[in-house]
């Protein structure tokens, strides 16, 4: 039982970093419908953002720890809106191969800038909050690094939540969402709302990023491949475009993940989690939360 | 504006190509020309094992740079022909033969990690192009044909003397094993392991597995804190090493860590942290070993790299150190001569140790037990081969 839970508490705290880093997908393929394969590098630039700042604010302390994830946040939201100025808005109302295919070259191209200029060792991160354990009396441990991440994430998404469905950008985004031809024809600025889902979206890697250094702390320039890739699988198996969707499925990947760690079929871990992608997605092809829509001709 | 920024876009891909396409190709002599013997090297300098192919290169370039110093050999300058590997499971068959076809070198020297070392191998066999690996542990490597040599001692008996070491030092009767299963290296290293530790009278109460890439380790290692080892061996690379000592450490698993070669890096302590403190690995070299010829390389390492140089280090300059030994025997830079040469090495004076290849083309070679203290690593005892 013990380890059940404790397995619980492990598959929690890697599945909230997936769903951090799931909701930028889903924004952005909510509104532009094309999968940003560049917000994992975001997530990176994120970590190294945490790695540079970190070594300016004291280590161990809650004001510093929180001041560097707010400037990363920042540096990163201004990144995602220079990569769609730059990178996507040339290419908007061409083909969405295009955009695709461009995704992937701002992905490549920040992996392999980042090997330039933070070059391509593993460098440890700084322990930037107080980190203690907690024990219980029956031996269940977590780490006050894994708090922050329930803590954070649940603070973001409710924030998150909170900008879609009551703020006038957030409707406006919805709007945009839905239908972007009779958005602007109601007077909202398309280019705008994509450039603050971009911002936004960006932020949450960011933090995404330092929440899953300081509980990995290696970080190098090719360390958002396979959590990007994770938590891509996270926002699909959701329902991609659904905001609590991307929620749910990063926080379920990262138990099925960890539950099989742990099992004897360790090696299978990911054939599992893509499995019951597949499963899931032959009984409900527009993922768990998504609605399907017919496609109007 | 719009296609300004098209090509803007456009530069920025460009440019991400070339970052990408950056290799290192650096001569180590400013000799050319016909008068030069080219001498290739495969290695891991960017990447996961990066600091293991950076060291292992650093030897083998200071071996070269004191070769030729003294005059080359057979009265030529030597020139390494360095390609980077990237650490990636792949890339290595492509260098080899591209070193071979295109650039003409007579000999390889690489790699590191055994999983590397096996792809390029059987490249070097085809074309008769001896190859030494200064650090492959894996018995598999020198079985692939007889131009692969290796100066370094291999998995069995890596793993025969871990076993004995955890029985008899750690006095760690049920132990755990956490592999990774994506490496050769791991995998043999953790199969020589068991079966010696068993055969000895040890018992496994728990095994689990990982790949390497994998940054989570927390459900492995709250498996393996349910059985209640006494001791958990890790075979794996120090990239992985460092993140598991700690989440092993955050979760209360306080038995001791040890592990092989694959863990000696700077980053056990600067990414593990006090986590690994205390815990135990073995290598093939202790630049604290009171020995003339180890301290003239640690002072003459330490003049040109401005650090303390590690086993693979040490292994890089005595596999370039043979290669020339063989050439001046073979009295040519000829492939099999060269190789006849090199199957007929006895007594070569390493740096690591005195090096005789048998007839498996592998080297008999003494282990060191180093224990990570108080953030350095420090020699705890020499273990001479049988």
């Amino acid at each position: 039982m013990i380890v059940f839970l404790q397995q619980l508490i492990n598959g929690l705290s890697l599945g909230f970093v997936y769903a951090l880093l799931a909701l930028g997908y889903t924004m952005v393929y909510g509104i532009l419908r094309f999968i940003n394969f560049a917000h994992s590098d975001v997530f990176m630039v994120g970590a190294f953002c945490g790695y540079y700042f970190g070594r300016v604010v004291p280590q161990h302390s809650l004001g510093g720890g929180l001041l560097v994830m707010a400037m990363a946040m920042l540096v990163c939201a201004v990144l995602g809106i220079i990569i769609e100025r730059l990178a996507y808005r040339p290419l908007r109302g061409g083909s969405n191969l295009a955009v695709l295919i461009t995704a992937i070259g701002v992905s490549l191209f920040l992996e392999n800038a980042g090997q330039l200029v933070f070059g391509a060792d593993p460098k440890p991160f700084p322990a930037l909050f107080p980190s203690r354990n907690f024990t219980t009396e029956a031996g269940l441990r977590i780490s006050s690094n894994q708090l922050l991440v329930f803590i954070v994430t649940a603070v973001l998404l409710f924030g998150l939540q909170w900008i879609v469905m009551k703020t006038r950008m957030g409707t406006a985004m919805r709007a945009v969402s839905f239908n972007h031809q009779a958005a602007s024809l109601v007077g909202i600025n398309n280019d705008r709302v994509i450039s603050f889902t971009f911002g936004l979206g960006s932020a949450l890697a960011a933090a995404g990023g330092i929440l899953y250094a300081l509980n990995y702390p290696s970080i190098d320039p090719y360390m958002g491949i396979l959590p990007g890739l994770k938590a891509f699988v996270a926002a699909v198996l959701g329902g991609i475009g659904n905001i609590p969707g991307a929620a749910l499925g990063g926080i379920l990947l990262g138990l099925i993940e960890t539950f099989v760690n742990g099992s004897r079929f360790s090696t299978y871990t990911d054939a599992i989690a893509f499995g019951v992608l597949i499963v899931i997605l032959l009984c409900r092809p527009a993922g768990l939360l998504g609605k399907f829509q017919v496609e109007k001709v | 504006m719009r296609i300004r920024t098209r090509s803007i876009a456009a530069g920025l891909l460009c440019a991400s190509l070339l970052a990408g396409c950056n290799k290192s190709n650096e001569p180590s002599s400013g000799a050319s020309g016909g008068d030069v013997i080219k001498v290739g090297e495969f290695a891991s300098l960017t990447g996961k094992e990066a600091d293991f192919g950076q060291s292992s290169h650093d030897g083998t370039a200071l071996a070269i740079d004191e070769l030729n110093a003294s005059g080359g050999v057979l009265g030529k300058k030597l020139q390494l022909l360095t390609e980077d590997d990237q650490s990636k499971q792949g890339e290595s068959k492509t260098i080899a033969r591209k070193l071979i076809s295109r650039d003409g070198v007579v000999a390889m020297l690489g790699e590191v990690a055994s999983g590397r070392s096996l792809e390029a191998a059987p490249v070097c066999q085809e074309s008769k192009i001896p190859q030494i690996s200064p650090s492959s542990t894996n018995p598999k490597v020198t079985e692939i044909g007889d131009y692969i040599f290796r100066i370094c001692f291999t998995d069995p008996q890596q793993g025969k003397v871990l076993a004995q070491f955890a029985l008899g030092t750690l006095k760690a009767h049920r132990m755990a094993v956490l592999t990774d299963a994506a490496t050769p290296y791991s995998v043999g290293l953790a199969t020589y392991f068991k079966d010696a530790f068993t055969a000895a009278g040890g018992q496994i109460v728990a095994e689990q597995k990982y790949s390497s890439g994998d940054k989570d380790f927390n459900a492995q290692l709250t498996a393996i804190k349910a059985a209640n080892p006494e001791a958990l061996f890790v075979p794996g690379y120090y990239t992985e090493v460092c993140l598991i000592g700690r989440q092993a450490h955050d979760l209360g698993l306080t038995v001791p860590l040890f592990g092989g070669d694959g863990w000696e890096s700077p980053q056990l302590i600067s990414i593990g942290g006090d986590a690994l403190d205390g815990d135990y690995f073995s290598t093939h070299f202790s630049p604290e070993e009171k020995n003339p010829a180890v301290e003239k390389f640690v002072h003459d390492f330490q003049a040109k790299f401005g650090m303390v140089p590690d086993a693979m280090a040490a292994l890089g300059y005595d596999s370039a150190m043979l290669l020339a030994d063989a050439m001046k025997r073979a009295g040519s830079s000829d492939g099999p001569k060269v190789r006849d040469a090199l199957a007929a090495t006895k007594d070569f004076p390493g740096i690591t140790g005195k090096i005789t290849i048998d007839a498996e083309r592998n080297a008999k070679k003494a282990l060191v037990i180093i224990q990570i203290k108080g953030g350095k690593f420090q020699l705890v005892q020499k273990i001479a081969p049988e």
